[in-house]
Order: C-alpha cells, then sequence, then structure tokens
C-alpha cells in the first residue's frame, strides 16, 4: 500500500476537484515545483490511488431532475446468474451505478430520470422486466453531499 | 437546448473524459475547431462543470465500504439538521444523502479493516444524534460507477 503526506492529500483534492488543470496549476496550490507536482502526480496514479475520472454534469440543467436508489433483492438466487442480472443491469443506461452488496438486498442501483413519470417508466419496464429481480425499494434522493473522508473537507 | 451534435460530444466526452480533443471529436464525428467551441458553449451554460478523479479508497488501504441506511426521530424538529451537521464529522463518512422513502439519510462509510469498522461504528456512528433505526448494507463489488446520464 502507497505510503502518502499532507501533499499528497493535498494533490488528490485538488484533482477530486478539476482533473483537468496541469502539474503546474496543482504544483502552485500545493506549493510545489511543476516537475515536484508532476513526479507525485504519477506515482499516485501508478499505485492506482486514481479509479478513474468522471465527467461532471449539471444533471438537472440537463433534465434529469429525479435520482432514485433502488434497492433490489433476487428472487430466484441460484437459478438466475449473477452474471446475467448484472450484464442485463448495466446495460440499461438510466442506471448510472450498479453495486453488489450484503444486507437486507442483494444490489443497489442509482437511477436517473426525467421525472417521476420518466421513472416509473424504467422501473416498470427496465428493472421489474430483470432476469431475477424480485422485491424491489426505492428511495429518491432529495440531496447529496460528497466528502473526501480521511483527505479532509467536502468534495466539490 | 442540446441539439443532436451536443447530444453527440456528450455521449463520447463523459463516456472518456480524459480523451485527447482530437480523438474525441473523430468519435463524435465533428472537427476539432467545432469541438472546441461546443465544449466552451456546454461550460459557459454551466452544463459541464469539470472532469472529476475518483479516488480509489481500497488502494489507500480503506479495504471496507458500508452503506449505512438511516432513520431519524422526526419528532425531533431539529433531526435532520443536527444529524448531517455531526455526520461530517467523522473523517471516515464520504457521502450523505437524504431520501424520502423509507429511508432518511444514507451514509457511506469506509474504514481500514473490520475491527476499525467496528469501533467507527460504536465510537462514532450510533453516537450520531437522533438515530431511531440503523441498517447496514456491506459493499461487496462495483459493478458499474460511470454515473453518466442517458443523453
Amino acid at each position: 500500500m502507497i505510503d502518502l503526506d499532507e501533499t499528497d492529500f493535498a494533490i488528490l483534492r485538488a484533482l477530486s476537484d478539476d482533473a483537468a488543470q496541469g502539474a503546474g496549476a496543482i504544483g502552485r496550490s500545493c506549493g510545489l515545483s511543476q516537475p515536484a507536482a508532476w513526479r507525485r502526480i504519477r506515482r499516485l496514479r501508478e499505485a492506482g490511488v486514481i479509479r478513474g475520472h468522471q465527467l461532471r454534469l449539471n444533471s438537472d440543467a440537463l433534465g434529469f431532475g429525479v435520482t432514485v436508489f433502488l434497492g433490489v433483492k433476487l428472487a430466484t438466487k441460484g437459478r438466475v446468474s449473477l452474471e446475467d442480472f448484472e450484464r442485463a443491469v448495466s446495460a440499461i443506461p438510466e442506471v448510472q451505478t450498479v453495486e453488489h452488496v450484503l444486507g437486507l438486498y442483494d444490489y443497489r442501483l442509482r437511477v436517473v430520470a426525467r421525472d417521476l413519470p420518466d421513472f416509473e417508466r424504467v422501473l416498470r419496464r427496465r428493472i421489474m422486466t430483470l432476469p431475477g429481480a424480485g422485491e424491489v425499494e426505492a428511495n429518491v434522493l432529495l440531496t447529496e453531499e460528497r466528502r473526501m473522508g480521511p483527505l479532509g473537507g467536502p468534495l466539490g | 437546448m442540446l441539439d443532436d451534435i451536443d447530444r453527440r460530444i456528450l455521449r463520447q466526452w463523459q463516456a472518456e473524459p480524459t480523451l485527447a480533443p482530437a480523438e474525441l471529436a473523430e468519435r463524435a464525428r465533428v472537427s476539432t475547431g467545432q469541438l472546441a467551441r461546443r465544449q466552451a458553449k456546454l461550460r459557459e451554460a454551466g452544463l459541464v462543470t469539470g472532469v472529476r478523479a475518483v479516488i480509489d479508497w481500497a488502494a489507500l488501504g480503506y479495504a471496507v465500504e458500508v452503506s449505512l441506511r438511516i432513520t431519524l426521530d422526526k419528532t425531533q424538529a431539529r433531526a435532520f439538521d443536527d444529524f448531517i451537521e455531526a455526520a461530517r464529522e467523522v473523517p471516515e463518512v464520504i457521502e450523505i444523502q437524504t431520501f424520502l422513502g423509507r429511508v432518511d439519510i444514507r451514509l457511506s462509510v469506509i474504514a481500514r479493516d473490520m475491527p476499525h469498522y467496528q469501533h467507527l461504528y460504536r465510537s462514532r456512528i450510533l453516537t450520531l444524534p437522533h438515530i431511531a433505526d440503523i441498517e447496514a448494507l456491506m459493499h461487496v463489488a462495483r459493478i458499474k460507477s460511470d454515473e453518466g446520464l442517458p443523453l
């Protein structure tokens, strides 16, 4: 496991906010020269600390006003393969994230829709018809706050 | 509002946010000049606010991720505010979401291992104010996580 100091934390916070900025800009915000910042960023990438990149979209302004989290229980465990369910659910464009979980539900889905009727359409036509889908619980997202966790502070 | 060209660009852009402009332009079937103008317009309109790096907490030594579904004691007028304020003080909390439904609040909590999680749960989570009920979902695997929009 990679050993990180406060400067690495500051770099990760900067990249989580805006990954498009260059090593020069990041160095300036963390008190490093451009080459020193570049070396640290490369080390963080090589250690796999950055899992990927995400385009930050304003979903409300793009017409997607509703986000719903679904807890899904598989109805026929053993008969339907998890891979089949995972493949089918991941192919639904409105499903943004799929997590396999242990507990009350088997899967946790984040679903985006234009409005509640649009969500109902996705739920009835696409989610309920998934191979093996059983009980489904829906919770409509009201607010969301992502945090930098142990790196400190809120995430933009 | 968006036209087909914007949507084509956004679809390809969100699929691979770090793609070089020339490659992105080719995939979206536009010229690089057109791409730059459209991207600037999308940014100015506030539809695209940037590109974020996504941190792999497991690579930082946080092997455990738990989703805590919390019901609050709503007889307390300040239940939500008090709870959220206190949850922000816990460094291992990486997401705070509020809901309309059976669950009031959900926290994503990361921990180094199960003993660390058990310690956090007892000393930092159960001590948060106005909890009426709490359920845990243990994270096993992330199957899809792009968070793209169906444009």
